[in-house]
């Protein structure tokens, strides 16, 4: 069966608290916990920051706590603008990227801090995605083309560029497949919003020529038909995409190809 | 992930061979657009049958009989009953795949919920048959 509750050792406890002495504006942070090493329960520490020095978004948090507060603190991040997808992670119940999501939005009270949902952890918020990395590859995610190597680039009207809007904006940061019931329950199998949105950048791109084959491989009861359209994928994007969508684009192609 | 994540790390196998699997089964689509057809014929099915439920509401045994006896009505209630145990038996097959993980348990489920959809399936039109025929 689905495993509905966490295993014994997976159990999360109360961790350390790191108050903030005379902070003008202080703000709680309440941020999961777990090293391999120490063999240990993942807790939850609790860290109190000072607003009035430190930077607007929940990175700029993280970053301080990790600077001056505790240096154990392990998270990825990169770009700090929202293009690299490194510190997409669960802040106040929402997969999103640390570093475009405001602390003021974070509503009032403690920010909750995990890591991405139903993954395996290597350590605190930083999720092991190798699966999903591999099951990006396995889509063949580059252009495929019978026609000869043109001499020089292949064209594209600017009505089928257009196609590929909200789509190549991806930047495969996890958030959706994470946050998805059905990725969580039969993820070794069902590909997932992420990469089902990445493959329908291909299968509508104007100047791939391995549609059909593309369908082909997608269509499998789990690959593909595991979406439910819940929806969550779409909510959560901190891009504002919808790969809910691009997942029915694909299954009305392939009823679309064969006979009703 | 389910039961294969903790086993990862004694895994050595390339990463792309787990996400590769068996392979696209090359089906589902037949799945996918029947639970839609059948979910539109109930929807003008489950019409008629309120419709003809809420007709029948003060009548008594022999005018309900003579009602489902009527060429019409026993057409529709057959296609309704069949439409509906298969919309069921698609929409529970989802279920089991979704939560079941022990692959003899879902394999002994999805053909169990297959054979009991069938039967119900065959009774429910027996006994209309047996109305409308007069047997």
């Amino acid at each position: 069966m689905a495993e509905f509750t966490l295993p014994k050792n997976s159990k999360v406890q109360q961790g350390k608290h790191y108050p903030a002495k005379g902070a003008k504006t202080p703000r709680t942070f309440r941020i999961y916990r777990w090293t391999p090493d120490d063999g240990q329960n993942p807790r939850i520490d609790t860290y109190e920051v000072d607003l009035a020095a430190c930077g607007p978004m929940v990175l700029d948090a993280l970053l301080k706590i990790k600077n001056e507060i505790d240096p154990t603190l392990t998270l990825r991040r990169s770009c700090r603008e929202g293009i690299c997808g490194s510190c997409a992670m669960n802040i106040d119940g929402t997969n999103t990227l640390a570093c475009t999501k405001a602390i003021e939005d974070c509503g009032s009270g403690e920010v909750k801090i995990y890591p991405l949902p139903h993954m395996p952890v290597v350590k605190d918020l930083v999720p092991d995605l190798t699966h999903f990395y591999a099951q990006y590859a396995s889509i063949k995610p580059w252009l495929r083309t019978q026609s000869p190597a043109p001499d020089r680039e292949r064209l594209q009207s600017p009505e089928d560029r257009k196609k590929l809007d909200g789509l190549y904006e991806c930047i495969l940061c996890a958030c959706c497949s994470t946050s998805c019931p059905s990725y969580w329950w039969n993820g070794d199998k069902y590909l997932g919003p992420a990469i089902l949105l990445q493959a329908y950048r291909w299968i509508v791109d104007s100047r791939d020529e391995d549609t059909g084959t593309r369908l082909d491989d997608l269509e499998d009861p789990f690959k593909l038909y595991r979406c439910h359209t819940i929806m969550n994928c779409a909510r959560t994007c901190p891009k504002g995409l919808n790969p809910a969508k691009a997942i029915a684009e694909i299954k009305k192609l392939i009823v679309e190809r064969r006979a009703a | 992930m389910s039961a294969n994540a903790k086993d990862l790390s004694k895994d050595l196998r390339n990463p792309i061979k787990r996400a590769r699997g068996l392979g696209s089964a090359q089906s589902g689509v037949g799945h996918w657009w029947t639970q839609r057809v059948t979910a539109v014929a109930l929807v003008a099915l489950g019409l008629w049958l309120v419709v003809t439920a809420l007709g029948l509401l003060h009548a008594d045994y022999a005018t309900a009989k003579a009602t489902v006896a009527r060429p019409w009505n026993a057409l529709l209630l057959i296609a309704f009953v069949v439409a509906a145990f298969w919309h069921a038996v698609l929409g529970l097959q989802v279920v089991i795949e979704d939560y079941v993980h022990t692959r003899w348990k879902e394999v002994v489920l999805l053909v169990l919920i297959k054979f009991l959809a069938v039967l119900g399936a065959l009774a429910s039109v027996l006994a209309v048959l047996r109305i409308a025929l007069g047997a």
